[in-house]
């Protein structure tokens, strides 16, 4: 899906066609409300997005003015406190997730862009996108009802034989429904993303690189190391921070496969598991009244800001380089 | 052939190479040594999960002890790299296999005339339906497209049309790619605030929902329909320009039927996106067991919130809720996947006629 070149001209920074005249004649009405309209439209996507981040803040507020005391008596806690095993969880599950599904993504987006036969290829990357369409709550159903289950022997081996490594070690999970297994959902679910940003960017390598690589005698793997993976390492990076700011805000799978509380602990098989912050707002938000739901806003807030500082960076390392510009 | 050149194997270019039949060979003889090695372990109940990761290491170390003694190094990785590559992809079939076999395994059970007829006012443990569910769903989600897609076309008729390139239009393309990542969650919260601000604390009904959608779908309307717009060629636009027409009345007339099939298969997609979202509904929307056709008032239960709800909050015998939740989320997956169907037949069907 790479985006065309608007202009006719190469290197012609104006478009081919542009209307006459950049002010709208004042015989044609109509140009005038249509331009203002379209231009409107684009300035009212800014503000929705200032909007958002002005009514959490405002929502917010109460529980982040109010004092420790307060917070405790009406609502979840001192709120740095209270969030802050939230944060971790958010961050763990994240990076737990990424742990899995970058090496898996980069090898299904080479396989697609460079292994596999050129007929079927696009058909291979069509399924792999079939995992972006299942909806989240699906995935989440999956995780508790499905992967859970299966997980569950494996980790009670991992425990028993590898228990001395920290992160397999502690009372392993009667149920499978560890941070582990949340960990593995997030990773299915990000899959999709950073493999199709990585196919892009794999298909963009120049293929005269290759060929060259090639021809002075180089296998298949020694060409894509030395053509294909250096070209493609800021396209890498920005599928990554995309597929972590995903994973970061991705509620319905954790929500559904952990019941975690508030323990920072790094072990992956134990029943106490760190919640993150989306899932906890969505496990509370229902029964949620007064200061609560101001805490639980002011929370959101922090994953909004969190989740914007990592778009951002990624969008930014996108535009940096413009022949990356698949990204979507 | 291969006995014969083995001695000078990385000297020349006609080194040794295994033969084709060795690889495939290879990997049976691991499939094989792998089911023997975990049925000995545990007799009689021998994991396939466990025989097939088990049979991938053995065939990973075969093809590689055997390349590196035949072939040499070099090659012995580059083999390596193969099976490797070949493994991510099958290991991620695994999820989506299994997922669609239980969602059809477990929810073709409930899939019956009476899940799409009744409600679940009133219903305790078996029986009941998701009808409310996906009247509220049809609801919440309608709304949202009817809000988005101007909101999104027009915004793409700027970017694409006007703007082109300019300071603002690059500052609008990079924040619209910006909100394609606001989490789902952070947008209902944004929806439950601005109605509070609107009707006081507490105010949970469809509309709510349908605005929390909107701001997760129009980016992704925008970004689609810019791309397709961007997709028709200037020689159309020019030659309307040189006939006298107003630049408004080319973007009306010839560049919007022009990449018109583009334009609503995006849309489609879109929606295919925000149908199954489930955060921001359950916060904006709320929960509700009554069929709900008002919008503006009161809870509307939907079809995402109705999965959660039957998992999250199931009844003292659970099964029923299990069924009907695998039976939602069976219902969700049909929706997504005809939705993308049509999507994409609409795109390839009636593809913009760009003069090639």
């Amino acid at each position: 899906m790479t985006r065309p070149n608007p202009t006719a001209v190469d290197g012609d920074p104006r478009p081919g066609a542009v209307a006459p005249a950049s002010v709208p004649d004042p015989r044609r009405p109509g140009e005038a409300v249509f331009r203002r309209l379209a231009t409107g439209s684009g300035i009212a996507i800014l503000v929705i997005l200032a909007l958002v981040a002005a009514f959490l803040l405002w929502q917010g507020f109460p529980a982040l003015l109010a004092s420790p005391e307060v917070l405790a008596k009406q609502a979840y806690g001192a709120f740095g406190t209270w969030v802050l095993p939230y944060v971790f969880g958010t961050i763990w599950a994240a990076v737990l997730a990424l742990a899995m599904a970058v090496p898996v993504s980069i090898g299904i987006a080479l396989f697609i862009s460079h292994y596999a036969p050129r007929r079927i290829a696009q058909p291979l990357g069509y399924v792999i996108d079939l995992l972006a369409a299942v909806p989240s709550v699906v995935f989440g159903l999956w995780g508790r009802q499905v992967l859970a289950g299966a997980t569950q022997p494996l980790y009670e081996w991992l425990n028993t034989n590898l228990g001395w490594f920290p992160l397999f070690s502690g009372q392993v999970s009667t149920t499978g429904r560890t941070i582990l297994t949340a960990a593995i959902v997030l990773a299915v679910m990000v899959l999709p993303i950073i493999t199709s940003l990585c196919r892009e960017v794999f298909l963009q390598a120049p293929r005269l690189h290759e060929e060259a690589a090639l021809a002075l005698g180089a296998t298949r793997w020694e060409m894509i190391r030395m053509a294909v993976l250096p070209f493609a390492r800021p396209g890498i990076i920005a599928a990554v921070m995309l597929g972590l700011g995903r994973a970061l805000g991705e509620t319905m799978a954790v929500a559904m496969v952990l019941s975690g509380g508030r323990t920072i602990t790094f072990e992956l098989l134990t029943p106490d598991n760190p919640n993150t912050i989306a899932a906890t707002i969505a496990q509370n938000f229902p029964e949620a009244f007064g200061l609560k739901v101001n805490q639980l806003i002011a929370a959101g807030l922090v994953l909004f800001l969190v989740t914007l500082a990592v778009n951002m960076a990624a969008r930014w390392i996108v535009a940096r380089r413009a022949e990356y510009s698949g990204a979507n | 052939m291969s006995v014969t050149t083995r001695g000078v194997r990385s000297t020349t270019l006609t080194a040794g190479r295994l033969p084709r039949w060795a690889v495939p060979a290879i990997g049976v003889g691991s499939l094989a040594l792998a089911y023997i090695a975990v049925d000995l372990a545990t007799p009689g109940s021998a994991n396939p999960g466990l025989v097939v990761a088990l049979a991938f290491v053995l065939h990973l170390v075969g093809v590689e002890v055997s390349a590196r003694a035949v072939e040499g190094g070099r090659q012995a990785v580059d083999r390596r790299a193969v099976n490797l590559v070949v493994g991510a992809f099958l290991l991620a079939l695994v999820p989506l296999v299994s997922l669609l076999w239980e969602a059809i395994n477990q929810g073709i059970a409930r899939l019956d005339p009476q899940f799409f007829t009744y409600s679940m006012r009133n219903v305790v443990g078996a029986g009941g339906g998701a009808a409310h569910a996906i009247a509220g769903t049809l609801w919440v989600t309608g709304i949202a497209t009817l809000i988005s897609v101007p909101v999104g076309l027009l915004t793409a008729i700027y970017l694409a049309e006007y703007g082109r390139g300019n300071r603002t239009a690059k500052v609008i393309t990079f924040f619209v790619d910006v909100m394609t990542g606001i989490p789902s969650i952070v947008a209902g919260l944004f929806a439950y605030s601005l109605m509070s601000l609107l009707f006081g604390p507490g105010s949970v009904f469809g509309f709510a929902g349908s605005v929390a959608l909107a701001v997760l779908m129009i980016p992704v309307v925008v970004r689609s329909c810019e791309e397709l717009l961007r997709l028709v060629p200037n020689e159309l636009r020019e030659a309307a320009y040189a006939l006298g027409v107003p630049q408004w009345v080319t973007i009306l007339k010839v560049v919007v039927p022009t990449a018109i099939s583009g334009l609503v298969s995006g849309v489609i997609l879109s929606v295919a996106r925000v149908i199954g979202e489930t955060a921001p509904l359950m916060i904006a929307a709320g929960f509700t067991a009554s069929l709900n056709n008002n919008p503006l008032a009161h809870p509307m239960m939907t079809l995402p919130v109705f999965v959660y709800d039957s998992i999250a909050h199931p009844g003292v015998d659970v099964q029923p809720y299990y069924d009907r939740a695998w039976a939602g989320a069976l219902t969700l997956i049909g929706i997504v996947m005809v939705l993308n169907l049509v999507g994409r037949l609409v795109a390839r069907r009636f593809a913009p006629r760009t003069g090639r």
